[in-house]
Formats: structure tokens, C-alpha cells, sequence
């Protein structure tokens, strides 16, 4: 009877408390609807108030990198707060540098919804979506390259930047036990939004590129996201420098495509390395466009031709070549892609010839 | 046990001052020191305590003269003292992250470490022991609130002046604090031929 009476008693109190802090917090954590205007009248959300940033950009489909789940313990979740945030707080400050704090980047975990707010988000982050898209194409480009076209749901669309990537989630096959996920860059332009084509050089034992190579056939079904990266063309220069060496040449493909296609009057260079002539692939591509256009100028370049190949173009290393056709880097461009040797070794050419750092954009394949 | 028919002012104005809850009894000390930098905050934080204290010493007493004697449960009263104050912090803190957003990042951590500030735990204990009526009990909370408030407010305006002054390196800090609360609580305690209260 007492031990009863003791847990009713006590269960009675604490429901009692319970409910009155849930009528507090129904109450107090009611800041109705709240407008986030993003990026300067770009896209406006209508939330209701009272969750977190994060939270309420995701359930308007706003996915903001996230790793530990709003918990302030990764950081990644930074959005710049133009207006409405509140003071910093110090969950926060571990995680900001002094700039950051200047320009008001946030947590987006932290920041509570209390009224209208400001944000900027990069373009690229609300573009991020999830597809499950089906291969219509593989097509063999090189003895150890292969080219996927992969399709989207019907009335599906992408939007991206030329020069942008995508991640393949690959499922668990014989001895992979866990799922895994890569990335690589889109080489087809982005007027062609209803799917995306990816070259994928095999790497020996690489877990997505054997996936990939080996167990994904025409008709299969791979579960993509993206667009990421930040490697797109910027368009204050008139003068553009190309390189690729390898599949490197998939996000360079994209941005010449995106460039013709456009007809925007630029002037390019675009160098591209391989080892022998059967590591070439869309050299009719290229060619045709170089026979076709004054400006765009294509050099295949190999480092070891077989005596076969009967090559007659240019050999050596790439950065043997730049060195050759590019004299003064004043105002242009660089968009490197390709290992990191060879674009940390391009980036030391490019910088005697006047190139300014800024302007040499890449992206290291590793 | 009868109720000591002591007025319930001079139970007020006595946990004010002679009988105040940190300097003479020592209770709350932890954010009395941690949160007596800055002047500001000390008074904001001292507002909550006073606003919990009076909050939770009523509900308290309520709940320990109408459930908890009647049901004859006095040897759970921790519990439900302690369940209450924590309902309570909970609530003022919604409160104060609606009302008045600044003190409460200001105050950060130490707004919900009220609900184990012993100053508040005290005061209910207290008011059982001693057997307070209802008015007794609200005053004293009320008393004790604000002389807790009154302590951390002054004692910040002096660490606000003592950051700002030359001092002996070796009293920097805590050492000065602690030498200023025991000159405080001397200066509390000259007011006990006036009144004092057990």
C-alpha cells in the first residue's frame, strides 16, 4: 500500500509538472509563422517558429550539410545569418573563425527560428537532391574508362553548374559489406537536365569504380545525389585555360559543351594529357570543335606514345606543353582537373606566367 | 511542532539581510562567484533565483501542506522539492529565451543550474523545518530571492571595480573574491541586533 502510494503520489506530481511545462513550452515556444528569406528575396519560407534553422530548411527541403544531426559537434552546418539570428552563442564559437563571425556565418543548428530571418545559402547547396536514376548508357571510352548516362524519374530535373559533381551511393556486392559513396564529375552540359553522364575510369580495387565497371548494367538503377563542388566557370575573363589529364576531362567536357552551347565569346585552350593514344577518348569530339571554331584550340598531348601510335602531336608531360602555348597568364583563367601531382605541378607553370592565383580554379582527383 | 509566531516581515527583511542565503548561510555560492563578473548579468541571474525561489517555495509549500503531509509521504519530500524546482527552472527558462533573449544566452549554462542552486532547495527545507505558515513562507522565499540578488548585484559592482583597479597578483581572481564576500557577509551581519531570524 505505501510503496503505491508512494509511486502514485509521485507520478501524480510529476504528471501534473509535465503537463504544465508542456502548456509553458506550447505557449512560450509558439513564435508563429516566421518568414527566412533567402538569399535576398530568391526563395522565401513560410515556417512555423520555434525549431531550429536546420530543421526548418529541411523540412522545406533545404538540406544543409549535417553530420552530427543539429548537436553543434561538426560544424558543417554553417549558413550566414544576414538577420534575425541573435547574439553568437558559445556552442557555437568552437566551431567560427574570426572572419566568419564578422560576416555573420551561424550554426544552423543553433539558431533558433524566432522571427524572420535573413540567410544566404550557396546556390549550390539548395540544388542538392536526391536521384534514383536509371543507366540508359555505358559506353567504353578508353580500355579502363567507361562513360554512364544516367537517367531521371520522368519529371525529374537537374540543375547545375558545368564543372560540378555528383556522389553514387553503391550498394553492398560480394565482398563490400557496406555501402559507399564517391564522387564524379558531370561531363555532360547542364541544358541536357533530365540526366547526367559521368566518366569512370576504373581504379584496380577501387570499391565504387568495380562497382561501377563490373556489376552495373543497362537498366540498373544507382542512387545519386549532387550537384556539389565549386569548380564551375566563373565568368569575368574572356581567356580560359583547360587542362585535363585522365577522366579528368569529364567536368572539362561539360564546361566547353556549356560554353559553346551558351555561344559565349571566349577563347580556350584546352590541354589534355594522357599516357599513349589509346588513353584518348572524344577526340572526334574535340577535334570537330577545334576544325570548327577559331577560338577553341585542342592539344592532346602524350607522355609515352607507343611506337603504334604513330603520334605526331604533342609528347612530354602536360606542364611541358602549358609552358609552350601559354606565354602570359595576365587575365585569364585556369581550370585544371586531373591528379593532384599534375595540377599542383600545372599550378607552378601557370604562376610564372603571370597567372594570379585566384584565377587558377581546379579540381584534384584523388 | 507549532508554528514560531514570528511576523512575517521581520522574516522578510531578515533573510535580506542578516539571515541572507549566501552570506550567512553559505548556500548558492557556486554562481554567486561563477556569474558576479559583470554587473549586468549578476542582476539578471539574480532576478531568476529571486523569481524561482518565490515560484517554487509556494508550489512547495502548497504541495508539501496539502499532498504530501496528508498522504503521510514527508519522507519524499526531497523528491518532490526538488522535482518542482526543476519544473519550474524549466519553465522560466521557455520564459526567458521568449522574453529576454540576451540575458538568457548571457547566462548560458547557469540559468538551468538554478535547479540545483542549494539556495533554492534550501529555502523549501527550511520553511519545513521551521514550520512557516503561508505568508511566513512567501516572504521568506521572497526575502531570501532578493537577498540573494541584492549579494551577487553588489558583489559584482565591486569585482566590476576591482577588474578595474591594480591589485596584488597573487589576489587576482577568486583570492579578492572570496576576501570581498567574507567583508560583505561581516557588513551583512553588522545589522543583527536589529532583527535575526534562528
Amino acid at each position: 500500500m505505501e510503496i503505491l502510494l508512494t509511486i502514485i503520489s509521485i507520478t501524480g506530481i510529476s504528471t501534473v509538472l509535465a503537463v504544465l511545462i508542456i502548456i509553458a513550452e506550447k505557449f512560450l515556444n509558439n513564435y508563429g509563422e516566421c518568414e527566412i528569406d533567402i538569399n535576398e528575396g530568391d526563395r522565401s519560407l513560410k515556417v512555423e517558429g520555434g525549431s531550429s534553422l536546420l530543421s526548418s530548411l529541411a523540412a522545406n527541403k533545404i538540406f544543409i550539410p549535417s553530420a552530427c544531426g543539429g548537436k553543434a559537434t561538426c560544424g558543417l552546418c554553417k549558413v550566414k545569418v544576414m538577420e534575425g539570428a541573435g547574439p553568437l552563442l558559445p556552442t557555437e564559437e568552437p566551431y567560427l573563425t574570426p572572419e566568419e563571425r564578422k560576416d555573420g556565418v551561424r550554426l544552423s543548428c543553433q539558431v533558433k527560428v524566432k522571427g524572420n530571418l535573413r540567410v544566404y545559402i550557396p546556390e549550390e547547396l539548395f540544388n542538392i537532391s536526391e536521384y534514383i536514376a536509371t543507366v540508359t548508357e555505358i559506353n567504353d571510352m578508353t580500355h579502363d574508362i567507361k562513360e554512364y548516362r544516367l537517367e531521371f524519374k520522368e519529371g525529374e530535373e537537374i540543375k547545375f553548374k558545368a564543372g560540378q559533381y555528383m556522389q553514387i551511393e553503391t550498394k553492398p556486392y560480394e565482398k563490400v559489406r557496406e555501402k559507399a559513396i564517391r564522387a564524379y564529375s558531370i561531363s555532360s552540359a547542364p541544358s541536357d537536365n533530365k540526366a547526367v553522364e559521368l566518366i569512370i575510369r576504373r581504379v584496380p580495387g577501387g570499391v565504387c569504380t568495380t562497382y561501377m565497371h563490373d556489376y552495373v548494367k543497362v537498366g540498373d538503377e544507382v542512387r545519386i545525389t549532387g550537384p556539389y563542388g565549386d569548380f564551375y566557370m566563373r565568368d569575368d575573363s574572356d581567356e580560359y585555360v583547360l587542362m585535363a589529364g585522365g577522366s579528368g576531362l569529364a567536368p572539362i567536357k561539360s564546361l566547353v559543351m556549356d560554353i559553346m552551347e551558351k555561344g559565349l565569346d571566349k577563347k580556350m585552350i584546352f590541354i589534355f594529357g594522357a599516357v599513349s593514344k589509346k588513353d584518348l577518348y572524344y577526340e572526334d569530339f574535340f577535334r570537330k570543335l577545334d576544325e570548327e571554331n577559331e577560338k577553341f584550340t585542342y592539344v592532346p598531348c602524350l607522355s609515352r606514345p607507343e611506337p603504334d601510335d604513330k603520334w605526331e602531336g604533342e609528347t612530354g608531360l602536360v606542364t611541358e606543353v602549358l609552358g609552350k602555348y601559354v606565354k602570359s597568364g595576365e587575365g585569364m583563367h585556369a581550370y585544371l582537373c586531373g591528379s593532384p601531382g599534375m595540377i599542383n605541378a600545372c599550378v607552378d607553370v601557370l604562376v610564372t606566367t603571370d597567372f594570379s592565383e585566384e584565377k587558377i580554379y581546379y579540381d584534384k582527383f584523388s | 511542532m507549532s508554528a514560531p509566531q514570528i511576523n512575517p516581515f521581520i522574516i522578510f527583511f531578515a533573510s535580506i539581510i542578516t539571515s541572507n542565503m549566501v552570506l550567512s548561510n553559505f548556500l548558492g555560492m557556486c554562481s554567486f562567484i561563477s556569474v558576479s563578473n559583470e554587473f549586468k548579468t549578476a542582476s539578471g541571474l539574480g532576478k531568476a533565483v529571486t523569481l524561482v525561489m518565490v515560484f517554487t517555495t509556494v508550489i512547495n509549500f502548497v504541495i508539501y501542506k496539502f499532498v504530501v503531509v496528508p498522504l503521510g509521504i514527508e519522507y519524499l519530500r526531497y523528491v518532490v522539492f526538488i522535482i518542482v524546482i526543476a519544473a519550474s527552472v524549466q519553465i522560466i527558462e521557455l520564459a526567458m529565451d521568449r522574453f529576454l533573449p540576451d540575458l538568457y544566452i548571457k547566462l548560458g549554462i547557469f540559468l538551468p543550474l538554478i535547479t540545483v542552486n542549494c539556495a533554492i532547495l534550501g529555502i523549501s527545507l527550511f520553511m519545513v523545518i521551521r514550520n512557516y505558515n503561508f505568508w511566513q513562507t512567501l516572504l521568506f522565499g521572497l526575502g531570501s530571492g532578493l537577498g540573494w540578488w541584492l549579494a551577487i548585484s553588489a558583489l559584482a559592482a565591486i569585482r566590476e571595480k576591482t577588474g578595474k583597479s591594480k591589485i596584488p597578483k597573487g589576489l587576482e581572481g577568486p583570492g579578492l573574491t572570496f576576501i570581498i564576500i567574507g567583508l560583505m557577509a561581516l557588513a551583512f551581519m553588522g545589522f543583527s541586533g536589529i532583527f535575526v531570524i534562528q
